[in-house]
């Protein structure tokens, strides 16, 4: 091993702890990288390998009575591979020893072939019996919630008949992964299930003989799913065919799309801070390690050694700390990845999990740490190439200050000297000041990125649930239905109060685009689902006019007094030109609403509902649920309590996983920030130090002159740390907007408040960490020689 | 003539390192009075600087005891010594060991700040001749300017004690005088007890007495009858 390699292992024993906070950073940068960029592919493949071991359809649509006959003319469209029709319903279920009355999505299998698409991966058990009538295959979700084994049974309400059901196996399937019931928002597994059937009894119960009411389709590959869809529309039209919709908009997808999203969103949002970081931590300690070995430079130059050769020494010593944090980063970002993964891939239930081993991450992350290593290296190599040995061999010229204020105003007069010796050594080193603050406000951004998701909820809660719908429960229904069902459910135990809804589904148009959507008629007056606009208050629907959702308003281009142009997708499907009256706030998909009546006339058809609102007395819920679940016409049963209440775990869940991984990151980054100027400050001032202790200060008052300027930066550094932040949280929130979910940004001031203090701890944390090194200040040695 | 202000008896210190073990003092005996000049005279490692900082409390003798009026310095811990200096002693290094980052004054000021009973950092400097140069830098001035910078900060606080190791070292001749004066005129002025290191045999007709120091103990004693002025020194 050649001499200065010597020297360099040597120097890395000495300078440790800093090259350690180093290292840390670089890890925290690769680990971002890796353990999202590998969950994300983990899962993505898992997914598309799921998608396609088990036929997920690539196009879906909802017909309410179509023959067998007209399966030919589909599969006859230009671009279908494989058409896969069935009976799909809703019904209510009635669970022993369950209070509320849950919803089945009841889904036919073949009774004389396979299925071809959206296969089964049998958990447990086996399939149905084609020729019974009771046995079914359940959802595993399903199961667990409710400690279902095989030989469980649940009855079901189908059709208006109860029938009772016993469950043979238990079952996964492509098309469920993310289970959604009908009106709800995130998965409630106890009372939403999927329940698949022999084709015969679903046939039976719902009359569908030699028909069916859902279909789901192959493409083949480089087929235009746009054309399919608008050709099987054309087909299905006659026989009240809902839009059919491409795998964008499939519940399941979308939101497994919209995860596995967030996911990328964080390897793209995070890295750069690190990296950045990464940069200036090591300029600052290169730049001090050079200032202290000017004479050895000087000297080796003396001896002979190239600029080249002296250059590379130094360079040598950041790449070795960069390679030790790429290390750590790596296994770190490998293991938090696995665990995200298995993490996700519990709660989606994939049958499987495909890790990936993508040596393509590692080579990414690594790359761009050496490069951000090198580029904070580059200001101390140039340093080092332009001493000259004469020059280097001198100590440096000392320390030159300036009065930054008129001897009038002299600071003297107001503050103590330690205060003056800070503000000038700020005042003296205005980048590395700067560049400090700038490093403990991105811990500060890191933080504030990860608590805002809880005040943006709990926004999203306040308008979903308490502005806009107020109501209980809604009642769905498995058709349209007169106006009088209305006071059949007004009538119900314990009702307060009813508000109907109409739904038809539409295709609303502005210039080139379109989108489709359902169109909601909404009583007049309506006081429990209320429309509200994107400035917060409760809108008055005109006589004509619509109101739409803020984000579908974006989408379309188009602003209040503009008008669209929809296709009505049921009954007689005209296309009619309306005004946009209001745009509306709100957070899941993107819909329209109109009042009722005039809903009605569009539709030239008799007041009718799909689904009513209602308010219930909460004294008289058993009494209530216990004659819905009696309602055959009913087919769903939406509770808002208890979806207020599976949202908030969720995102409970969501908030302590990632608040607690971003807090740790932004701990690195405030201590490897902090500890590093804290031990190049001692450096630079030992002297000075231990003059004040020879002058009779003592050790807490040495290491306060030693700690004040980076208290300051620290506290300086919290504002622009909570613009960073902002803006962080802005930049992903905008990316992670869509058509399925959206939020409005919203940080509280108490959030604010809490990342300074986790900063500021990991701040006092590094200080006392360098109190020992104060402490173990010599006195006599350092004052007896020449600075 | 005044009460003894420093009383040493025995007083030993050792520094091992590895293998080997230094007697930098052996068991020396001393007594200083209040407001005597004393210069220390001796080759390098005969014990003077160990014998300075064990006076001014930044190093630790290992037996023997060193009485300050009436307190065993030997007895007190770090805290203790820290309170000691601040109250008590002044000390000029050889190398100034100014703060650059602040002006002449706020560098006196720096004490007078901590001190129980300074005089202003402005009164300070004026008796050391610096009443000009208040506002100037330690990098604008001369050695023998921060030299007296570094000797007005360590009489601010008006101690009962100065200590200075070859306070005129790093100096020219003129400016080493200058420094010397400096001295002579606190002492002269404050009544400072003044214990002086150097390697400058010169010097020594200043002091009211000179110990020799050999092999970690005092070899001689002289008593100066009259103290020369600085003007008839010869450098």
């Amino acid at each position: 091993m050649s001499a200065l390699d010597l020297k360099l292992l040597r120097d890395l024993r000495r300078l440790w702890a800093q090259a350690l906070a180093i290292a840390l950073v670089v890890a925290g940068g690769v680990a971002t990288v890796v353990l999202a960029v590998g969950s994300h592919h983990s899962l993505d493949e898992t997914r598309i390998a799921y998608y396609e071991r088990y036929g997920f359809a690539d196009v879906f649509a909802q017909i309410r009575r179509a023959p067998n006959s007209i399966v030919h003319q589909i599969e006859a469209i230009p671009g279908v591979a494989m058409v896969e029709p069935r009976i799909a319903q809703l019904a209510l279920l009635d669970i022993p020893n369950f209070r509320e009355p849950a919803t089945g999505e009841f889904i036919s299998l073949p009774d004389k072939r396979e299925q071809v698409l959206n296969r089964l991966f049998m958990r447990q058990g086996r399939l149905p019996d084609p020729s019974s009538e009771r046995e079914v295959v359940v959802n595993e979700n399903f199961a667990k919630a409710h400690g279902f084994g095989l030989g469980s049974s649940f009855a079901a309400v189908l059709n208006g008949r109860k029938r009772d059901l016993t469950i043979v196996g238990t079952a996964l399937s492509p098309e469920f992964i993310f289970a959604i019931g009908p009106g709800d928002i995130m998965p409630d597994n106890r009372r939403f299930g999927v329940i698949w059937m022999p084709e015969r009894a679903l046939a039976g119960a719902y009359n569908l003989k030699d028909g069916f009411s859902s279909v789901a389709i192959k493409l083949l590959p480089g087929a235009s799913e746009d054309e399919v869809i608008q050709r099987l529309d054309d087909i299905l039209e006659p026989f009240g065919g809902r839009a059919a919709y491409g795998r964008k908009d499939q519940t399941s997808n979308a939101w497994l799309s919209h995860e596995l999203d967030m996911l990328n969103n964080m390897s793209r949002t995070l890295p750069p801070i690190f990296l950045l970081v990464t940069a200036f931590l090591v300029n600052l300690t290169l730049g001090r390690l050079v200032a202290l070995e000017r004479e050895q430079i000087g000297l080796l130059k003396a001896l002979g050694y190239a600029n080249r050769a002296i250059a590379m020494h130094y360079l040598k010593f950041v790449m070795l700390i960069a390679v030790a944090g790429i290390a750590i980063g790596s296994l770190a970002g490998a293991w938090l990845g696995n665990y995200i993964t298995q993490l996700f891939g519990d709660f989606f239930r994939f049958p499987f999990l495909l890790f990936s081993r993508d040596v393509s991450t590692y080579l990414i992350g690594a790359t761009l740490s050496l490069i951000a290593a090198a580029v904070g290296a580059m200001r101390s190599l140039l340093e080092v190439a332009r001493l000259t040995p004469a020059v280097a061999m001198q100590p440096p010229a000392p320390a030159m200050y300036n009065h930054y204020l008129p001897a009038s105003l002299s600071l003297d007069n107001f503050v103590t000297q330690p205060t003056v010796m800070m503000l000038r050594s700020v005042a003296r080193h205005p980048a590395r000041s700067i560049f400090t603050m700038l490093g403990i406000a991105m811990a500060t951004g890191i933080l504030v990125v990860s608590l805002f998701t809880r005040d943006t909820m709990e926004q999203l809660i306040d308008v979903t649930y308490f502005l806009a719908d107020r109501q209980d429960a809604t009642l769905s229904f498995g058709e349209r239905r007169s106006a009088d069902v209305v006071y059949q459910v007004a009538h119900l135990p314990g009702v307060l109060a009813v508000e109907p809804s109409r739904e038809v589904p539409i295709r609303i148009r502005h210039g080139s685009v379109e989108r489709r959507v359902i169109l909601s008629g909404k009583a007049s007056g309506a006081d429990l689902s209320r429309i509200i606009d994107v400035n917060l208050r409760p809108v008055v629907l005109p006589e004509e006019g619509l109101a739409i959702s803020g984000m579908l308003a974006q989408i379309l281009g188009v602003r209040v007094g503009d008008t669209v142009e929809i296709d009505l997708l049921e009954g007689q499907r005209r296309t009619v030109i309306l005004p946009v009256a209001a745009t509306v706030e709100d957070y899941f998909g993107i819909r329209a609403m109109m009042d009722a009546s005039a809903l009605a006339r569009l539709m030239r058809e008799a007041p009718a509902v799909n689904s009513v609102h209602v308010s219930v007395d909460r004294n008289a819920l058993d009494a209530f649920y216990t004659k819905i679940k009696a309602m055959p016409m009913v087919s769903g049963l939406a509770l808002q309590r208890v979806s207020l209440r599976n949202f908030r775990d969720a995102i409970a869940l969501l908030i302590t996983t990632m608040a607690s991984i971003y807090a740790g990151l932004a701990a690195i980054i405030a201590f490897g920030v902090v500890y590093n100027s804290a031990r190049i400050s001692l450096s630079e001032s030992a002297r000075d130090l231990a003059s004040l202790r020879v002058l009779g200060f003592t050790r807490g008052e040495v290491l306060r002159i030693l700690l004040l300027e980076l208290a300051l930066l620290t506290i300086l550094a919290q504002p622009p740390g909570w613009a960073i932040g902002y803006g962080l949280a802005w930049v992903m929130k905008t990316r992670l907007a869509g058509e399925l979910m959206r939020v409005r940004l919203v940080v509280e001031h108490f959030t604010y408040a809490l990342t300074s203090v986790i900063v500021i701890t990991a701040a006092l944390f590094s200080a006392l960490v360098v109190r020992s090194r104060v402490n173990g200040l010599d006195l006599v040695s350092v004052l007896k020689t020449r600075d | 003539m005044n009460e003894t202000i420093f009383s040493a008896r025995g007083l030993t210190k050792i520094y091992t390192s590895g293998e080997v073990e230094v007697r930098a003092l052996a068991g020396l005996d001393l007594d200083i009075l209040s407001g005597e000049m004393i210069v220390l005279l001796g080759p390098s490692g005969s014990g003077k600087s160990t014998l300075l900082n064990i006076m001014g409390g930044l190093d630790h003798a290992t037996s023997g005891t060193l009485f300050f009026k009436a307190q065993d310095l030997t007895k007190l811990d770090d805290r203790a010594l820290t309170l000691y200096r601040r109250d008590h002693v002044g000390f000029v290094f050889q190398f100034y060991n100014l703060l650059p980052s602040l002006t002449a004054f706020e560098n006196v000021a720096l004490v007078t700040e901590i001190s129980k009973n300074p005089m202003r950092p402005d009164e300070a400097l004026s008796l050391v001749g610096l009443k000009d140069r208040l506002h100037h830098f330690p990098a604008q001035l001369s050695g023998g300017e921060q030299q007296r910078v570094a000797i007005a900060r360590a009489i601010a606080k008006r101690p009962e004690v100065l200590l200075c190791d070859e306070p005129t070292g790093a100096l020219d001749s003129k400016t080493g005088i200058k420094v010397i004066e400096a001295l002579l005129s606190v002492n002269e002025q404050l009544g400072t007890t003044t214990a002086i290191i150097t390697h400058n045999a010169s010097i020594q007709g200043v002091a009211d007495r000179v110990f020799f120091f050999t092999d970690g103990k005092i070899s001689k004693i002289q008593k100066n009858e009259t103290r020369q002025k600085t003007a008839e020194v010869s450098w």
